[in-house]
C-alpha cells in the first residue's frame, strides 16, 4: 500500500469518471473505482491491520485519495446531470407563437376615454368635474345662459323638446346649463369642466349626429382675464393635439360669452374649428348672483367627437355612434 | 352671406396688391368666417360671345331632345350648334362659347361633328360658365340688355372674387355688402365710402296721394315708410350689371321691380317689399292678424295665420305676412303699373316669430330678425326710388311716413373694464378711436359712446370690450394661465364609474353608447311594466319612429348586439353605462324667472326640482360564447352564472353586501333572473334574457345580461377591517338534501348564521340534482378559525351541527350521511 499505488487510484478514479459520457457510464466508473470492491474501499478496510504509528499516515493518506475522488465524482455528475437536463429540456421546447389568449377582448368606448383624458388633465390642474341631468330645465339650458325665447340663437340649434312643451323641459342642447347650476349652487372661486352627453336635432351623418358630446369649461375668481382663457386653450389644445400645435382666438358670437370668440387649431397642417370660448357675459353672472365688480370668468367648450376625430383621423361619425366592436375595440382602455 | 369684391370695391377702394387671401384673413381676424373664396371666371377662357337665335332644328330621331341651332355671333356668316337645351326661342339672345374656349372643369369648345351635324360652339348655362348652379336651362337675355358679338366675358362682368360668409347672428348689419365693405375698411385700415352718405336728403317731389301708412302697435314697428309709384311700364327690364349682381348673391333676376328691392336689400341690408298698388283697398297697416284665417304667400302656399302673426293689411285683409313674405293677391305681375313699396323697421321677436310658426325663413325675414338699421327704412326706400326712376319710366308719387327710428342707447363705458377683461393695457385713446372706426360718437371726456344706427347689438360695456378686442386683433391678447386654485379630485362616484368600466373593459366586455330613444312597442315588447314603462315622450323626435326617451338600458344593448351579428361578429359582450329616463314625476310648467337678478333659493330649488330624477345605469349583454374557440378547443356558451357574476362584481367592487334572490323581471327569463338587493333595495337583475327576446331578435339562445343601477347604490362604508388570525384553521364539510325549491342562498345563510362567528368562509362545492324526488343534495365546506387559539375537534364538531341545526330547521334540510 505505497503512496504511488494510491495515486494512481485517483488517476484512474478520475480519467474513469471524466470519460463517462452519461450517467449510466458514469454509475458503472463510480460503482468500479468507489463501490466495495474497489481498490481504495479495499485498502480501506485493511487499515485494520496495520500497525499504530502506520495506521496513522496512511489513513490520511487513504482519506485524502477518498475525498479526491468524490470530489471527481461530483464534478462529472453536476456535468452529467446538466447535460442531460439540458436535452429532456430541449426535448420538451414548445411554439410559444401560437395564439393563446381567447378572451374576448374588451375596451372602453373611445367617448369615454377621451372624457378621462380631459378631465384628468383639469384634475390635475385643480379643476372639478361637474356633471348635470340630460333632460334639463330649459330656463337653465336658454334663459339663464342669456338666450331669451325669441333670440335667433335659440334656433341655431334646433331643440328636442320633452312633452308637454310647456313645461320647458328639453334635451339639452349644450352642457352649459351645468355652469349656471355650478354658478347657482356654489360661491367663486370655481374652476370647473362639465364634459357630457347633448342633444341637437340634426340628422345623423358623417360629421353630425343628434346625439353628442361636449365639454366645457368655466372659471370665475378675481381677475381673470381672456388672457387666463388663452393660456388654458393654448395648455389644454397642447394636451390634447400634441406640443407643435398653434391655436388662434377668432371673435365670434355667443349669448352667454362677451367677448366671444372660435378657437381654431393648426393642426396637420390646416386651420381646424375647435370649439367655442368667451369672457362669461356680465348678464349670465347678474342671472347667477355674482358679483360683477369682484368677479370676471371665462367659458369654453368643444365637441368630443370633433375633438376625436381630428386627433385619431376618424373621417366618420357613424362609426363613433353604430358600436361596431371591430371599431371600440381598437382603442383598448386608452393606455 | 355672399359678397362680391368688384361689389365691395365700391365702398372700398382696395390697392391691387391685396389678395383675396388677404382680404378673407382681413375679414376673419375681425369675426367673419370666409367658408369659400369663389373666383369667378378664373378657370374661363373666350371666345364667348353674346348672340342672337336665328333658326332652330329640332332634330327628333334621338332619345333626347337636340336641336341644331342657327345663330348670328356678330360674324359675316350663321354659326351652327348643336344644343340640348329647350328654354329658348328663335330671336333669344344667348351666350355662346366659340372653338378654342376653354370652360370651367377643363372643358374645350372645339367645332366637333355630333348627332349627325358639325357644331362650331355650344351655347351656355350659367353653370357651364361656372356663374352658378343654374342647370335648368341655357342664359337668356332681354332685348337691348346685350349686344351681339360683344364679349360676353366682360359682358358678364365673369371675373370676380365672391367671399361666401357666415355672418354670426349679432351681426345682421353685416347682411349687406355696406356692412361687409364696413368691416373689410376697418379690417384693413382703409376709408370706407358709406352708400348712405349719398341717400342722405334725397326726397321726391310729391305728385299726387300717396298710399297712406299705418303702425297699429309702435311695440311693432318704429318707422313705415311707404313710396307711391306710378307709370310703370310692365316690359321694362333689369339691366344687366344689377342682373349679374344678383346673381353672383346667390339670388334670382325675377322682374325689374323685385330686382330692385332685391338690389337695394342686399346692398344696404334692408328688406323692401314692394305691392302692386292696384290690389290695395285704402291704406296699409301694420297689425296682428287678430284671427286665424288663410293666406295665401307669394310662394303659392296657403298658410294658416296666428291670431299673433304680425301682418301688413290693407283696409279689407292681410296683404303681407311681415317682414317674412308678401301675399300671392298684392305681387307684382306682368301687369303691375303702380306701385307702393314698404320700408319698415319692424320688432326683430315678432319677424322671428312669424318666421318660426310658419317655418318660413327669408332673405328678408333673417335681416329683419336680426335687426336692421332703423335709419334704413328711409334710405333704402329713397334708394328703391332712385334705380327705379331711373331705369324705367315710373314716377314717384307720394311718400308718407308713419312713426320714426328708435336708436340704441348711449352707454357709458370704464376704459379700464376693458383692458380689466382682455388682460392687456389699453389706452382711452386708442379705445376711443377703435370705437369711431366701427362708426360709434365717443365722448372722450365722459366716456359716453354712441352706438351706430346699425349696431342695435352694443348695448353693454361686455359689448364694447368685444368690438376694441376684435378690432385691434385677438392676437394681440397675451397666454397667460390662471390662478392655480385648490385641490380637486373626481367624486367617489366618478371614481366608482371608472373602476366599473375598467374592471368590465378588462374583462372582455367592450363599451358601446347608444341614442337614448325607444318606442312603446320595444317597451311593451321586453315586457316593461308600471313605473318602469312610463317615460317622457319627445314633442319633435328625429323619427317616429324612436319617439320616447329609453327607460332600460339592455334594448340599445340588443340593438348594437344585431348590428354586429349581422356584420358577421359571433360572440362577444359589450357594456353601456349611462342615464334612463323612467317618468317619476309630472313635469310642472315651465318657471322662468326674471333675468336681471339671483332668483331666490325657493324659485332656484323649484327649478332644480322642476327637472325629473334621471337614474344612471350600467348594463352589458353577453352572447355566444365566453371564449373565442380556436386550436386548443372548444369554448362553452355564456349562462345565465356569467351575468349574475359580473353583477355582482360590480357590487363587490364597490365593497357592498347584498342579498341574492330569484326574481321574475322583465327583460329576464323569469326562472332566471337574480335580483341583488343591497339596504333592503333592489339594486341590480341579472341572468338569461327571456327566450321570447332572444327569439324576436335573433340573438344567439340563451343570451345574458345583467343591469345595476348605480345611482341607487349607497357609498361605500369606510371599512373597519378584523384582524387576521393567525392560528390554523379547521375544516368541515358537510352535505345537505333539500327540496329543489329551497334556494342555495337560503341554505347558504342558515348555516352561516347556525355556525357562528367562528366561521370564517363558506363554499358550496358541490351541487347534485340527479337524487330524484324532487331533492337536491348541496354540498359545503366550512372553514372555522378562532383568533387566539387552536381549536379543538369537539368545538368544532359543536359548530358545525350547530350550523347543520340551523339548515334543518330553516330549510327542511336532512343531513347526508356518506
Amino acid at each position: 500500500m505505497n503512496p504511488a499505488d494510491i495515486a494512481s487510484w485517483i488517476s484512474d478514479a478520475q480519467k474513469a469518471f471524466s470519460a463517462a459520457n452519461d450517467l449510466e457510464t458514469l454509475k458503472v466508473a463510480r460503482l468500479a473505482h468507489t463501490g466495495d470492491k474497489a481498490p481504495i474501499s479495499l485498502a480501506s478496510r485493511a487499515l485494520g491491520s496495520l500497525a499504530p504509528d502506520e495506521k496513522a499516515s496512511v489513513g490520511k493518506l487513504i482519506g485524502d485519495a477518498k475525498a479526491e475522488i468524490a470530489k471527481a465524482l461530483a464534478v462529472a455528475t453536476e456535468k452529467l446531470e446538466a447535460e442531460r437536463d439540458a436535452k429532456v429540456l430541449l426535448e420538451e421546447v414548445v411554439d410559444i407563437t401560437l395564439p393563446v389568449s381567447r378572451r374576448h377582448r374588451g375596451g372602453l368606448h373611445p367617448i369615454t376615454i377621451i372624457k378621462n383624458e380631459i378631465s384628468d388633465f383639469f384634475i390635475e390642474q385643480g379643476y372639478a368635474v361637474e356633471e348635470g341631468p340630460e333632460l334639463e330645465s330649459g330656463w337653465l339650458n336658454f334663459d339663464a345662459l342669456n338666450i331669451p325665447a325669441d333670440h335667433p340663437a335659440r334656433t341655431m340649434q334646433d331643440t328636442f323638446f320633452i312633452e308637454p312643451i310647456e313645461s320647458g323641459v328639453v334635451l339639452r342642447t349644450q352642457t352649459s346649463p351645468v355652469q349656471i347650476r355650478s354658478m347657482l349652487t356654489q360661491e367663486p372661486p370655481i374652476y370647473m369642466i362639465c364634459p357630457g352627453r347633448t342633444f341637437r336635432a340634426d340628422e345623423l351623418d358623417a360629421t353630425h349626429s343628434p346625439v353628442f358630446h361636449q365639454v366645457e369649461g368655466l372659471v370665475i375668481d378675481k381677475g381673470i382675464t381672456m388672457a387666463h382663457l388663452k393660456g388654458t386653450l393654448d395648455n389644454f389644445a397642447r394636451h390634447m393635439f400634441g406640443p407643435d400645435v398653434v391655436t388662434r382666438l377668432r371673435p365670434s358670437f355667443f349669448p352667454f360669452t362677451e367677448p366671444s370668440a372660435e378657437v381654431d387649431i393648426f393642426f396637420n397642417g390646416r386651420w381646424i374649428e375647435w370649439g367655442g370660448c368667451g369672457m362669461v357675459n356680465p348678464r349670465v353672472l347678474t342671472t347667477c348672483g355674482i358679483d360683477t365688480d369682484i368677479y370676471t370668468g371665462f367659458a369654453f367648450g368643444m365637441g368630443l367627437e370633433r375633438t376625436l376625430m381630428v386627433r385619431h383621423g376618424i373621417t366618420d361619425m357613424h362609426d363613433i355612434v353604430e358600436g361596431d366592436l371591430r371599431f371600440t375595440r381598437q382603442f383598448g382602455v386608452g393606455l | 352671406m355672399r359678397a362680391p369684391l368688384s361689389w365691395i370695391q365700391e365702398f372700398v377702394e382696395i390697392p391691387s396688391a391685396i389678395t383675396a387671401e388677404e382680404i378673407s384673413d382681413a375679414l376673419i381676424r375681425v369675426g367673419f368666417e370666409v367658408e369659400e373664396i369663389i373666383k369667378q371666371g378664373a378657370d374661363l377662357t373666350g371666345p364667348l360671345v353674346f348672340a342672337k337665335v336665328l333658326s332652330i332644328e329640332e332634330l327628333t330621331e334621338f332619345k333626347k331632345p337636340v336641336r341644331y341651332v342657327g345663330l348670328d355671333c356678330g360674324e359675316k356668316e350663321t354659326r351652327y350648334v348643336i344644343c340640348g337645351a329647350t328654354n329658348f326661342v328663335v330671336g333669344d339672345l344667348i351666350v355662346a362659347a366659340l372653338p378654342g374656349a376653354v370652360l370651367p372643369g377643363d372643358f374645350a369648345i372645339g367645332a366637333r361633328e355630333t348627332y349627325g351635324k358639325t357644331s362650331n360652339g355650344m351655347i351656355c348655362s350659367a353653370r357651364e360658365l361656372g356663374l352658378g348652379d343654374d342647370h335648368s336651362g341655357i342664359m337668356t337675355f332681354a332685348e337691348g340688355t346685350v349686344k351681339i358679338g360683344d364679349d360676353a366675358i366682360t359682358g358678364l362682368m365673369i371675373n370676380d372674387v365672391i367671399f361666401d360668409i357666415a355672418v354670426n347672428p349679432d351681426r345682421g348689419y353685416a347682411l349687406s355688402i355696406r356692412g361687409i365693405a364696413r368691416e373689410v375698411a376697418g379690417s384693413l385700415g382703409l376709408p370706407f365710402k358709406d352708400p348712405v352718405d349719398a341717400l342722405r336728403g334725397l326726397t321726391f317731389a310729391d305728385t299726387g296721394k300717396g298710399v297712406p301708412a299705418k303702425i297699429a302697435d309702435p311695440t311693432t314697428a318704429s318707422v313705415f315708410y311707404l313710396r307711391t309709384l306710378s307709370n310703370f311700364d310692365p316690359s321694362a327690364t333689369t339691366p344687366l350689371w344689377m342682373r349679374r349682381r344678383i346673381e353672383k348673391m346667390g339670388m334670382r333676376s325675377i322682374s325689374l321691380v323685385v330686382d330692385v328691392t332685391n338690389y337695394v336689400m342686399l346692398e344696404l341690408g334692408q328688406p323692401l317689399h314692394a305691392f302692386d298698388k292696384s290690389k290695395i283697398k285704402g291704406g296699409l297697416t301694420i297689425k296682428r292678424a287678430g284671427k286665424a284665417q288663410p293666406f295665401t304667400t307669394l310662394d303659392g302656399q296657403i298658410r294658416q295665420l296666428d291670431p299673433d302673426d304680425l301682418m301688413v293689411c290693407d283696409d279689407e285683409q292681410p296683404l303681407a305676412l311681415a317682414g317674412t313674405m308678401g301675399g300671392a293677391s298684392s305681387e307684382i305681375s306682368e301687369t303691375t303699373t303702380d306701385i307702393a313699396l314698404e320700408a319698415v323697421r319692424f320688432d326683430p321677436v315678432c319677424v322671428a316669430r312669424n318666421s318660426r310658426r310658419h317655418k318660413l325663413s327669408s332673405e328678408a325675414s333673417r335681416r329683419l330678425e336680426r335687426g336692421v338699421d332703423p335709419s334704413l327704412a328711409e334710405f333704402a326706400s329713397a334708394r328703391f326710388v332712385q334705380l327705379l326712376t331711373e331705369n324705367s319710366s315710373a314716377k314717384h308719387v307720394a311718400t308718407i311716413v308713419d312713426g320714426k327710428p328708435r336708436f340704441s342707447p348711449i352707454v357709458k363705458v370704464d376704459p379700464t373694464y376693458i383692458s380689466r377683461i382682455l388682460g392687456i393695457e389699453i389706452s382711452p385713446a386708442k379705445i376711443a378711436a377703435v370705437l369711431r372706426t366701427i362708426g360709434c360718437d365717443v365722448n372722450e371726456k365722459t366716456f359716453e359712446v354712441d352706438p351706430p344706427a346699425w349696431r342695435s347689438d352694443l348695448l353693454t360695456q361686455a359689448d364694447f370690450t368685444e368690438e376694441v378686442a376684435r378690432m385691434i386683433g385677438y392676437d394681440k391678447i397675451p397666454s397667460v394661465l390662471p390662478p392655480r386654485p385648490k385641490h380637486a379630485s373626481l367624486t367617489p362616484t366618478q371614481k366608482r364609474r371608472r373602476a366599473i368600466s375598467a374592471m368590465l373593459a378588462s374583462r372582455g366586455l367592450a363599451e358601446v353608447q347608444t341614442f337614448p330613444f325607444t318606442n312603446q312597442e320595444t317597451i311593451d315588447f321586453m315586457g316593461f311594466v308600471g313605473e318602469r314603462a312610463a317615460t317622457y315622450r319627445i314633442a319633435n323626435p328625429m323619427s317616429e319612429e324612436f319617439p320616447l326617451m329609453r327607460v332600460h338600458l339592455v334594448p340599445g344593448l340588443i340593438e348594437v348586439a344585431q348590428r354586429n351579428i349581422s356584420r358577421g361578429a359571433k360572440d362577444f359582450a359589450i357594456f353601456e353605462m349611462g342615464s334612463i329616463f323612467r317618468s317619476s314625476q309630472k313635469l310642472v310648467p315651465f318657471i322662468s324667472p326674471d333675468l336681471s337678478k339671483r332668483p331666490t333659493q325657493k324659485v332656484i330649488d323649484e327649478i332644480f326640482a322642476s327637472v325629473p330624477p334621471q337614474a344612471y345605469h350600467v348594463a352589458g349583454l353577453l352572447v355566444g360564447k365566453v371564449e373565442n374557440e380556436d386550436w386548443q378547443g372548444k369554448a362553452r356558451d355564456y349562462n345565465w352564472q356569467d351575468a349574475i357574476a359580473f353583477a355582482q362584481d360590480i357590487l363587490q367592487l364597490c365593497n357592498l353586501d347584498w342579498t341574492i334572490k330569484r326574481s321574475d323581471f322583465a327583460p329576464w327569463h323569469p326562472g332566471r333572473c337574480a335580483e341583488l338587493v343591497v339596504d333592503g333595495k333592489a339594486v341590480a337583475h341579472a341572468g338569461e334574457l327571456h327566450p321570447r327576446i332572444v327569439a324576436k331578435y335573433g340573438l344567439p339562445e340563451r343570451s345574458v345580461a345583467f343591469a345595476v343601477g348605480l345611482s341607487a347604490l349607497p357609498d361605500s362604508a369606510l371599512v373597519r377591517p378584523t384582524r387576521v388570525g393567525t392560528m390554523p384553521a379547521a375544516l368541515q364539510d358537510v352535505a345537505l338534501i333539500v327540496n329543489s325549491d329551497v334556494s342555495a342562498s337560503q341554505v347558504e345563510s342558515a348555516l352561516r348564521a347556525g355556525a357562528g362567528e367562528l366561521l370564517e368562509s363558506i363554499t358550496l362545492f358541490d351541487r347534485y340534482d340527479k337524487l330524484g324526488d324532487g331533492k337536491i343534495s348541496l354540498a359545503f365546506s366550512l372553514v372555522f378559525r378562532a383568533p387566539d387559539r387552536t381549536l379543538t375537534g369537539a368545538e368544532v364538531t359543536e359548530m358545525r351541527e350547530a350550523a347543520v341545526a340551523a339548515a334543518v330547521k330553516a330549510t327542511g334540510a336532512i343531513l347526508r350521511t356518506a
